[in-house]
């Protein structure tokens, strides 16, 4: 079983799979750079480190890249945690 | 002459394309602007294997070729031959970095889809390999269809292999028609190309990266920005402490000059205009490229280490409160030093709007050439004593005007973000590049270029305005028992600027002051030490310092307002120009003049009524 969480609330380090992300939540520019940075259903996320200065941006892990994301696009994006990586 | 072929390097950004390019072309290149834009171009000629030259242009990197910043634009339209002042290419080297291959595998092929002969430079295997990751070169090429040479440019490894390729490509296909708009979306694109990039994949083991041990530091919530801060201090300490000597051959080169010129020539106008005028101008503006470049190399440093990205990331929060984003941070830092290199570093910043706010209110931070003005004024005025211990007023003071100016910038940010730069803001979405030890040679060329940019601009806009400055103090001559400097056409501005800045508190002094600060702040208070020293005739010993002079003349509502005044005052005429240049018209300088005048104009007038009614 998965559980759906977005980017934004996975907790770090935990391999999860992008599930889907809501495009309507995005700006066109936004969207397009989201998807020319690789981000996809079925892709490998993981979150790596988050700015803590009020509430930051997250640098996450998507395919071999380290991608840096504001939280409301963060939130955007649902992703599953891999059943195996879970246990 | 017939042109040479062009061929255009590109590919994502972070691929490792400038290094590519700069281990291609050696020292051979040049610099430019395409027209109409604020975007580089990197150009280098490059002979083939069989003699024949070619020029090779580094075009700007690009994630594809929808255009989401004004670099990216000039990639697209120069690949479908649309760019102005630029030749369609005859080939491509498509730049790929070996370890991001499933990312920047989908942008290759968009490339590939263009018709053009392409070949593919697998850039830092070395790395890739460290990573765990073997690629076959092979596969890609078969399934691709176009060669593939791996490549590790900051070690020239596969430099000679990927030129032989290129003398196979360059003028053996007749370049194809311009194409039609990319065909495929971007998703199924991608998915092909990570289906791609895993055949090609001979075996990938998972390493501890040492990249995110440095990012465990770098990004830690708490160490993260101790590091951040203790870096800028040494960036600081050195952009003072390293450009003291340099600062000081320079001052003396020019006074050498000026000697000689004297020497050589005779007294009368032409000497004047020489000495007084392009040479002390100039001068006045290259004293600052010793800072300038000490700046940049850190800058350069910095961006080359793949360190500049986590400050964005670190700072994009409190940047995103006024409406700016994390790469806004490090060019406003800069304008603490000049806003000359800051806005010049504002190029960083993809967001147009984003970049047009930073460029605005960068000369809201305090330079330093407006700390001899503070200095002088504060050590006039304000007495020096004790707060509390260890606390003095003087140093209170000097720190409240720096904050009034980030302030200053903070609001002005947020009102302009509403108004005249408002729009969608692009937010924040950066790929964080792996850290890499920057190549002295890369960084050489990059301060070269910088450097050249300011050395153009002070030989020509700079040199220009000072003459003007001059001929106006200068001219007309004032007849024998009258000051020069009030009979001059400035003196007879100064005395109609008067009229508008006396309701402020200014007298006749400050508003001839305010002229040839517009060249260099920190002339200001030459121009005030110059207009006593002539009037100061029945003095004779000449012992009264500026310091009395000004006690002696200005109010301390007067002086409270002129520091005011500086914390906003319209900048000099080198921040002007360089704006000009960077937002490519009059249209924003201007804008910038006026808003910096008006609130420089409110707020000293606030100090001098709020002061003068205080009864200080």
């Amino acid at each position: 079983m998965t559980t759906p969480i977005s980017l934004e609330t996975l907790p770090r380090h935990q391999a999860a799979i992008v599930d889907d992300i809501d495009w309507s939540r995005l700006a066109t520019p936004e969207a397009r750079r989201l998807r020319e940075l690789g981000f996809d259903s079925g892709v490998p996320v993981q979150v790596l480190h988050r700015a803590r200065l009020g509430a930051g941006p997250v640098a996450c892990r998507i395919g071999r890249m380290t991608v840096a994301l504001r939280r409301p696009v963060a939130g955007a994006i649902r992703v599953s945690i891999e059943p195996l990586a879970a246990e | 002459m017939e042109m040479p072929p062009l061929v255009a390097m590109v590919g994502n950004p972070n691929a490792g394309k400038s290094a590519l390019f700069n281990a291609l072309t050696g020292a051979r290149q040049k610099v430019g602007n395409y027209p109409g834009v604020t975007v580089e171009r990197h150009s280098g000629r490059l002979a083939l294997d069989d003699g024949r030259p070619v020029e090779l242009v580094d075009l700007p990197g690009a994630y594809s070729l929808e255009p989401s910043s004004p670099d990216e634009r000039v990639t697209r339209d120069v690949l479908l031959g649309a760019q102005s002042g630029e030749r369609r290419p005859d080939a491509l080297v498509v730049v790929l970095d070996a370890a991001n291959i499933d990312n920047h595998l989908r942008f290759a092929m968009q490339l590939i889809a263009l018709g053009l002969p392409v070949v593919i430079a697998l850039n830092m295997v070395d790395l890739a390999e460290r990573d765990g990751l073997v690629l076959d070169p092979t596969v890609l090429a078969r399934e691709l269809g176009v060669p593939v040479v791996p490549t590790v440019a900051v070690r020239r490894r596969g430099i000679d292999t990927l030129r032989a390729t290129l003398t196979g490509l360059v003028g053996t296909a007749a370049a194809p028609a311009a194409p039609a708009a990319p065909v495929e979306d971007i998703r199924t694109l991608q998915r092909r190309a990570r289906a791609l990039s895993k055949a090609a994949t001979v075996s990938e083991t998972p390493t501890r990266r040492w990249h995110h041990a440095l990012d465990s530091v770098a990004l830690h919530p708490v160490f993260g920005p101790i590091l951040l801060v203790a870096l800028l201090f040494v960036m600081f300490q050195a952009v003072f402490s390293w450009s003291e000597a340099p600062i000081g051959w320079i001052e003396d080169g020019f006074t050498a000059l000026e000697a000689a010129l004297k020497g050589m020539m005779p007294d009368g106008f032409l000497r004047s205009l020489l000495t007084d005028g392009v040479i002390a101008g100039v001068g006045a503006v290259l004293v600052f490229l010793p800072q300038i470049l000490i700046l940049f190399l850190f800058i350069l440093v910095l961006e080359a280490s793949g360190y500049m990205v986590r400050a964005a990331f670190l700072m994009d929060r409190m940047m995103a409160g006024v409406g700016l984003s994390g790469r806004a941070f490090i060019p406003l830092l800069s304008s603490f030093a000049c806003a000359v290199p800051g806005i010049m570093a504002t190029r960083t910043i993809e967001d147009e709007k984003d970049r047009l706010t930073t460029i605005l209110i960068a000369p809201l931070m305090t330079c330093s050439a407006r700390l001899p003005v503070y200095t002088i004024i504060i050590g006039a005025f304000i007495p020096a004593r004790q707060v509390v211990p260890f606390v003095g007023l003087q140093g209170l003071v000097l720190l409240g005007l720096y904050l009034m100016g980030i302030v200053g910038a903070f609001v002005a940010a947020l009102l302009l973000r509403r108004t005249v730069t408002k729009g969608e803001s692009s937010g924040f979405m950066m790929e964080m590049p792996k850290y890499q030890l920057p190549r002295l040679h890369d960084v050489a060329i990059g301060l070269w270029s910088r450097a050249a940019i300011f050395l153009k601009r002070a030989g020509t806009t700079i040199a220009l305005t000072t003459v003007v400055l001059w001929a106006l103090l200068s001219f007309p001559q004032a007849p024998a028992g009258q000051s020069q400097v009030e009979y001059s056409v400035a003196g007879r501005i100064a005395s109609g600027l008067e009229v508008i800045v006396r309701p402020i508190g200014f007298n006749h002094d400050i508003a001839l002051a305010l002229i040839p600060a517009m060249a260099a702040r920190e002339v200001a208070v030459a121009a005030i030490g110059t207009a006593y020293a002539i009037d100061d005739t029945e003095d004779a010993s000449g012992a009264k310092s500026l310091v009395d002079h000004l006690r002696g003349r200005w109010s301390l509502p007067t002086a409270l307002a002129f520091l005011m005044w500086f914390v906003f005052a319209p900048q000099c005429i080198s921040t002007i120009a360089v704006t000009r240049r960077e937002t490519n018209g009059w249209r924003w300088p201007v804008f910038m003049l006026a808003y910096l005048f008006v609130t420089a104009y409110v707020m000293a007038g606030i100090t001098f009524w709020l002061a003068t009614f205080a009864g200080l």
